[in-house]
């Protein structure tokens, strides 16, 4: 079901875990549909993300989007964490399940969600982020028999 | 899987292994006697005659008669045709369904279909144990009610419902009853003059058969018509040529099956209850879902808090160990499992839910090895999730 990119990810997850007085911290999705996902990020006076930890409730793309996202942003600028899109971390994953692709959105709104956190504590703007929804929820399909 | 890897297969719920006896029993009736059972020639007789001899077994197994076992492809077309042809042979005296909420999808998706024909179909709640009420059930009958359909068994908490009260509630107002016991037939006792069943559908991959071949079976005097029209196989209700090596099969399968209920029961019920306590006693934040005694001997459901069942399920495959989960992420929608949000599950707790149905051919040191893996694993997906974390720094 899941490329070899995602199984390894998931065996093996990168950057699990907390960082105490994070810079920014961001939770997204909801318990509901089965998906939670943290950020923490530790950003320098340059705007360099120094590190970056994950903890995430949820499957096995769940997990695997969230270790290839913190991989993707960590040591980049603020900036450039920006453009780490899902479809970037999907690409990197070399792709997931159609019924998984809500999975990888959680991980670009979990890093966007940390950047805001960020932003706010530092009283910056950071260009092109909006405030994170509360919740990622998407329209669930119905399949007519 | 290569083949150094041990496997455990605690998936006998989602599909059985098709015993060498059974798979023996059916070879012939593929290269050797292929005839077709509606030809005239003396060939095919011998091919007649095997799905005559499975049909008197399987009517002997639940106390029927030879001529109301009506062979289908699987459960989900026993379903299908019991409910579809009942409202349509009953449609002229009501158009009110009676089910449980907690039924199989080849029940539920059914009844939704007939409701979109204007039918009217009342989802029965359960209590927290995944029982059906029948305070609430006698409630729900109406005059216009032309059909019950309550599962024997439920598939994924394996709860055992109370058939018998229910027969005999459905049979004192006159009403149809129908049975899915597609998890049952085979692995406890039933008898559908003593539990009052009208009709009840069952599928041989459950019970160490073959898979493709099922039986629905219909009281006499109960007049619903053909689901597949065609020529005159069973009866004139099931038209197409039979599956004689299934057929036969299932036979051999259910004969297996009852010579060895008892012991196999008990066995099946020792070894699960020692893992399910193991596990209980060393995973914290775990729960088993459905009753602890009315429920197939075979069944363990348990619920782990602050983790996700897709995950559990991948990582316990990486360990050789075959199980199933009724997470969201395993069923292609947003929802966990209707069956535990019926037993009134939070969302997130129905997430982290885990099936395991075991067989005789399970030992109890594998047992042991899976409950440490499932404690080993579990306190691994606690360590990423953000809900132990907010559970272990706020308690919430």
């Amino acid at each position: 079901m899941y490329s070899e990119k995602v199984m390894d990810h998931f065996e093996h997850p990168r950057n699990v875990g907390e960082i105490e007085n994070a810079s920014g911290m961001g939770t997204v999705g909801n318990a509901k549909c089965g998906d939670i996902m943290r950020i923490y990020l530790d950003i320098d006076e340059n705007q360099i993300i120094q590190d970056v930890k994950f903890k995430t409730f949820g499957c096995g793309a769940a997990v695997a989007t969230s270790s290839m996202a913190t991989e993707m942003v960590k040591g980049k600028s603020v900036q450039e964490a920006m453009k780490v899109t899902n479809k970037a971390v999907m690409e990197a994953l070399d792709g997931l399940p159609p019924v998984k692709v809500h999975c990888s959105l959680l991980a670009e709104e979990a890093i966007h969600a940390a950047l805001w956190d960020y932003a706010q504590k530092n009283h910056i703007a950071i260009e092109g982020l909006e405030k994170p929804k509360s919740d990622i929820s998407e329209e669930e399909e119905e399949e007519e028999y | 899987m290569s083949e150094d890897k041990k496997m455990i297969y605690l998936d006998n719920a989602a599909t059985t292994r098709t015993d060498p006896q059974v798979v023996e029993a059916m070879l012939p009736y593929f290269t050797e006697y292929y005839g077709n059972p509606s030809s005239v020639y003396e060939f095919s007789g011998i091919s007649k005659k095997a799905v005559t001899d499975a049909r008197e077994i399987l009517a002997q197994s639940i106390g029927a008669k030879t001529q109301e076992i009506y062979f289908t492809a699987g459960g989900s077309e026993s379903d299908n045709w019991a409910i579809k042809a009942a409202a349509e042979a009953f449609g002229k005296k009501g158009k009110h369904i009676i089910t449980s909420k907690i039924e199989h999808h080849a029940v539920l998706h059914t009844c939704e279909h007939l409701e979109k024909q204007g039918y009217e179909v009342t989802y029965l709640d359960v209590d927290e144990d995944g029982m059906v009420k029948l305070d609430e059930l006698k409630k729900a009958i109406r005059p216009d009610t032309i059909l019950i359909s309550i599962m024997f068994a439920n598939n994924e908490i394996g709860v055992i419902e109370p058939v018998k009260e229910i027969g005999r509630i459905a049979r004192e107002n006159g009403i149809p009853f129908h049975t899915d016991a597609v998890q049952a037939y085979g692995h406890v006792p039933i008898n559908v003059d003593e539990y009052n069943i009208d009709m009840m559908s069952a599928s041989a991959h459950k019970i160490n058969g073959p898979k493709g071949i099922g039986f629905l079976y219909i009281r006499t005097g109960i007049k619903i018509r053909s689901f597949v029209h065609g020529g005159a196989q069973e009866r004139k209700r099931r038209a197409g040529t039979e599956n004689v090596p299934g057929i036969v099969g299932f036979g051999k399968a259910a004969e297996i099956a009852m010579a060895s209920m008892e012991e196999r029961s008990r066995r099946e019920a020792e070894l699960r209850d020692y893992l399910m306590e193991k596990v209980l006693a060393q995973v914290p934040y775990t729960r088993v879902n459905g009753h602890r005694t009315c429920r197939l001997p075979n069944n363990c459901n348990f619920s782990f808090q602050f983790i996700e069942g897709e995950s559990l399920l991948i990582m316990l495959d990486m360990a050789g160990i075959c199980g199933s989960s009724g997470s969201a992420c395993t069923s292609g929608s947003l929802d966990p499992s209707h069956v535990l949000l019926a037993i009134g599950l939070p969302h997130e707790i129905a997430h982290g839910s885990l099936r395991l149905t075991l067989s005789q051919e399970n030992t109890r040191e594998e047992m042991d090895y899976v409950a440490d893996q499932i404690t080993r694993i579990v306190e691994r997906l606690r360590n990423m999730s953000p809900l132990y974390e907010d559970f272990i720094k706020h308690g919430k």
